[in-house]
């Protein structure tokens, strides 16, 4: 069962290598990257750099990044052939989510508006 | 079956695992980190259903304390730091458990275990907090749902830390051996799992919860 | 010290129920005592109660699925009975107490406790066999799933004889669902037993998802795998993806319950629309968890007893896929009534039409399969058939749902009532008993007797019409679902009519038990010889009935689409088998007793955690987390079976099909 490692075609960063050194250099890299992204998004959301109500997307944006830094330096998650069946699991899990997230969101936003009391009143007991 | 100590891990170096099936069934070295991977998703679902929650009910204060009066970004950016660099930490000691290095292993995961206790610790601080100044769960809806989300990802760090501690016992006692070598890295799958979680956490929560209205 | 249990919990002001629960008891004390006297309990513990074999726990989780299907029939049977009677004047013989745990009880069995188990029996059962592999990938953990499962149906029997049980409905919607609603035991016992059963769901989607991915015999790529086991791998990915939001849902419920959390109150903030969105975001997906694998059943039985491969092979895996994914986008319909208005209810019309497609195109497919074949009339073709005279109907009455407009008419009326139960008897049910006769040969060695297997599909389908077609009608008329006082007297006929449909089906069960109790008798006259009693097409049928502990001699070689078809077909031909194999001895999985042990402490914990027993909670969760570290210490996981025991085997199998070979090339 086990392949001569010398098959292998494309290596990305993170797939695991003989080579301690290319291994621990991964995550330094991972680490490196993360720091930087999680101090940037502290920063934006504590200055006014970007305009104001694009601060909230500019923070999803790099949070999505920080996790992809994550899938790729330290789980090792590529685009490597051996690696299609992890990605078509963690595709799936992403739409499940999104649906469930973005779904119920839009759901809820649509029930409460709906809810035809007027938005003093609702803030004491639910919420605008 | 040959030594395994090159081929653990999601990928297995070089095999075609394109679905053709052609050579049968796959080894437990890939077959067991995939299966925990899809567990690992399964709990990405249960998350998102929490952060569906919280962000239906992040308004609704009942006329009680709101996220941008609660939170404290400094203890926020300390907790990151402690789980950041206990994933990175972890990942060491995938490195030399790999190469059978008994004292570098328990070190590294040691380490692991500590930086994750530190973020509980702090955690805990902050939620006692909270419920002192009568900012507890059944204050209201968003408090409800803000501990319960957090409180989740807490739950799952303390069973981690239960796994963790489990692990290195057996280390210990039985070495290095490829049933082993196969859960710690399933635990690692999932420490690395729990910090993607926690950046969800702490941008949403935290950092868009306190932006300037 | 004993929490909120007191003796009061037992219902001695309920006849019925207490009637009940000593009828209950005494016969679990009889059934204990026989197996005693007969000296069992050493068979049962290892050859099922610790067994990891998949073909073992399938047949558990089919005898948990047939016994609460007793339960969950004798509450609908209460049901109708009481509807036929409570009538303008009369006030029936249930007080709306009773009636509302019934049909709450009804509901959750039934789904949670009989058809979860059948189907993820049957996947368990044949899945692995149908790969070509020796077992699923995680034999321990689909152990352990098993008896969470049981766990779960233990704890919801339990409330029978101790306390009360939910009266909120199978989906204990808030805010009755809530403590200042529902102060009893009654939603405690219903979320607690979905929660460990959860659990244990869970864990099979993790199982099934894995082995159909990562295990398959050498030379099975994706598109050559039966459609059974394509509809087992989008049933459980719908599994993985959906019981999470389950588990999440019911534990804020719980939170609200137990310490007062707002999620879902009416005071506080809390939303209880957000419930109704959370469940049925599960409680979409569930449905088709049943009904994909139900479809592969289907498609198996077409292809078997028409003699010829399945049409259009693509067009079904394509189609299993698309519902897989838009069950996702659908849940809507649920609740088109809430107030969601009229842009999120459209998009979600829509979505619910656009998935009548894809099944659309299964019917077309089961047709054309039959079309141009020589159809043998046998039990699971009558279900095959009664399910495309049924499930269309019921798949109408849903695409009739999904019209926002009609579905405010309708919305929760017996209307509702008789389709879902439509599309879930002519849909699932049916498939079940196909499956149940098609692969009960190969489970134990001799098939059912035919004429009572007709006999109890008659019974379902004219029981099944005469019980839920005037549901229909009332429906329109304005009855809403679970009333316990009927108070318009023109409905009664209607009613009366349902109640002998409901007693037909009764009878079908009761035909159920005696036809198995005749065949077990009778088996010698049916012995299944060969292993391959019906002519079959898929690798299952390769193997002696019942297959040995190991499945395989050696992993089948998979050249094409139906693999043993082909196979089968050049043995006819050249008149012999494959040359023999190089055997090995076999390394597999050894028997466990953590299942059944870790599903106690479940069971303890859950008991607790109902009645308030903190201290017995709390013992509880160490002993599961105990037994689970003592587990993991084990050094031995696997024993070999000799050469010479899977030569022996083997070679009884050739022979015996050398010889079936020669009688078929004889009478050719």
């Amino acid at each position: 069962m086990t392949e001569d490692e010398t098959d292998l075609i494309d290596v990305a960063p993170g797939a695991p290598h003989n080579n301690i050194m290319s291994e621990v250099t991964a995550y330094i890299i991972g680490l490196a990257l993360a720091l930087i992204l999680t101090g940037v998004s502290f920063w934006v959301a504590s200055t006014s750099v970007l305009w104001g109500p694009g601060v909230a997307v500019g923070l999803v944006v790099l949070a999505i990044a920080q996790m992809g830094v994550h899938l790729v330096f330290f789980l090792h998650i590529t685009s490597g052939p051996d690696n299609t069946n992890n990605v078509l699991a963690l595709a799936f899990g992403v739409l499940i989510v999104f649906l469930v997230m973005v779904g119920t969101i839009w759901i809820m936003a649509h029930m409460n508006a709906n809810m035809g009391v007027s938005p003093e009143l609702m803030n004491l007991q639910m919420q605008h | 079956m040959t030594t395994e100590a090159a081929t653990i891990g999601l990928t297995h170096g070089g095999s075609e695992d394109t679905g053709l099936g052609h050579r049968g069934p796959e080894s437990k070295s890939i077959v067991v980190p995939y299966g925990f991977w899809l567990f690992v998703l399964s709990d990405m679902v249960l998350f998102s259903a929490l952060f569906a929650t919280y962000a239906t009910l992040a308004h609704a204060t009942d006329g009680g304390p709101a996220s941008n009066q609660l939170f404290d970004r400094n203890l926020v950016a300390i907790e990151t730091m402690a789980l950041l660099v206990s994933s990175f930490v972890c990942g060491l000691a995938i490195i030399t458990a790999k190469r059978a290095n008994m004292l570098w292993t328990q070190v590294w995961l040691l380490v692991t275990g500590l930086l994750g206790a530190v973020f509980l610790f702090i955690e805990l601080y902050e939620f006692g907090k909270m419920i002192g100044e009568g900012a507890g769960p059944q204050r209201s809806a968003f408090l409800s749902s803000f501990f319960t989300l957090v409180g989740c990802h807490g739950a799952h760090v303390t069973a981690g830390l239960l796994w963790l501690g489990t692990m290195m016992a057996q280390i210990w006692a039985k070495g290095f051996q490829q049933h082993i070598l196969r859960r710690l890295l399933c635990f690692s799958i999932f420490w690395h799992a729990l910090d993607i979680i926690w950046v969800a956490i702490f941008t949403i929560v935290y950092l868009i919860g306190t932006l300037p209205a | 010290m004993f929490g909120k249990l007191t003796w009061d919990a037992i219902p001695f002001h309920e006849p019925i129920a207490l009637i009940t629960s000593l009828v209950v008891l005494l016969a679990i004390g009889g059934i204990v005592a026989w197996v005693t006297v007969k000296r069992w309990w050493p068979y049962l513990w290892n050859e099922y109660i610790t067994s990891t074999d998949h073909k073992r726990i399938g047949v558990m989780y089919i005898v948990l699925a047939l016994v609460m299907l007793v339960r969950g029939f004798a509450d609908a049977i209460m049901m109708r009975a009481h509807q036929a009677l409570a009538v303008g004047a009369s006030q029936g013989y249930l007080p709306p107490e009773h009636y509302n745990q019934i049909f709450t009880a009804h509901g959750t069995i039934m789904i949670f406790f009989v058809a979860m188990p059948f189907v993820i029996g049957f996947m368990n059962f044949v899945v692995p066999l149908q790969l070509g592999v020796r077992d699923v990938a995680f034999p321990t953990m689909n152990n352990v799933s098993f008896w969470l499962n049981a766990s779960g149906a233990l704890l919801v029997n339990l409330s029978l004889f101790l306390g009360e049980f939910a009266r909120t409905g199978w989906l204990a919607f808030p805010p009755l669902s809530e403590k200042a609603f529902s102060p009893g035991v009654g939603v405690d016992y219903y979320l607690v037993a979905l929660q460990v059963s959860g659990v244990g769901t869970t864990l099979t989607a993790v199982n099934f998802v894995t082995t159909i991915l990562k295990t398959r015999a050498p030379g099975m790529s994706y598109l050559r795998m039966p459609v059974f086991c394509w509809t087992s791998l989008a049933s459980n990915l719908i599994m993985l993806a959906a019981f999470p939001v389950l588990t999440a849902t019911l534990a804020m419920l719980m939170l609200d319950r137990y310490l007062g959390f707002h999620f879902f109150t009416n005071d506080g903030g809390g939303n209880s629309m957000l419930y109704m969105n959370l469940i049925w975001v599960w409680g979409h997906p569930e449905v088709y968890i049943l009904v994909l694998p139900a479809f592969g059943i289907y498609s198996e039985v077409a292809a078997t007893f028409s003699g010829k491969p399945l049409f259009g092979y693509r067009s079904m895996v394509f189609a299993t896929l698309a519902i897989c994914i838009i069950s996702y986008c659908v849940w809507l319909h649920h609740f088109f009534t809430m107030g969601a208005g009229a842009d999120v209810n459209a998009i979600f019309g829509i979505a619910s039409m656009v998935i009548g497609i894809p099944t659309g195109v299964k019917i077309y497919n089961w047709l054309f399969t039959m079309y141009g074949g020589r159809v043998r009339f046998n039990v699971p073709i009558y279900y095959l058939i009664g399910f495309m005279l049924t499930f269309v109907i019921g798949g109408l009455t849903g695409v009739l749902l999904a019209i926002p407009p009609v579905d405010f008419v309708v919305h929760n009326s017996l209307f509702l009532v008789a389709h879902f139960h439509q599309v879930i008897i002519g849909g699932v049910v049916f498939a079940l008993m196909a499956g149940y006769t098609y692969w009960f040969p190969k489970a134990f060695g001799f098939t059912l007797d035919e004429r009572l297997g007709k006999a109890v599909f008659w019974c379902w389908f004219i029981g099944f019409h005469l019980a839920f077609m005037p549901l229909y009608v009332l429906g329109f008329w304005g009855a809403t679902r679970r009333l316990q006082h009927i108070s318009d007297p023109s409905w009664a006929p209607w009613l009366h009519v349902a109640f002998v449909g409901a007693a037909i089906i009764g009878l079908g069960i009761v035909l159920t038990v005696v036809q198995l109790l005749y065949s077990i008798k009778t088996r010698d006259q049916r012995r299944d010889v060969t292993g391959d009693p019906w002519d079959g097409r898929t690798l299952e049928w390769l193997t002696l009935s019942p297959p040995p502990h190991y499945n395989f001699a050696v992993l089948p070689d998979v050249h094409g689409e139906e693999a043993y078809w082909t196979r089968k077909q050049t043995a006819i031909k050249q008149d012999q088998l494959i040359k023999e194999p190089d055997y090995q001895p076999i390394e597999m999985p050894v028997n466990t007793p953590t299942g059944v042990i870790v599903a106690f402490f479940a069971s303890v914990c859950g008991f607790a955690v109902i009645w308030y027993i903190w201290w017995l909670a709390i013992l509880g969760l160490i002993g599961a987390f105990a037994i689970f570290v003592w587990y993991a210490w084990r050094d031995e996981h696997e024993h070999i079976i000799p050469v010479e025991e899977v030569r022996k085997n083997a070679r009884e199998r050739r022979r015996i099909r050398m010889e079936h070979l020669h009688k078929l090339s004889q009478s050719t």
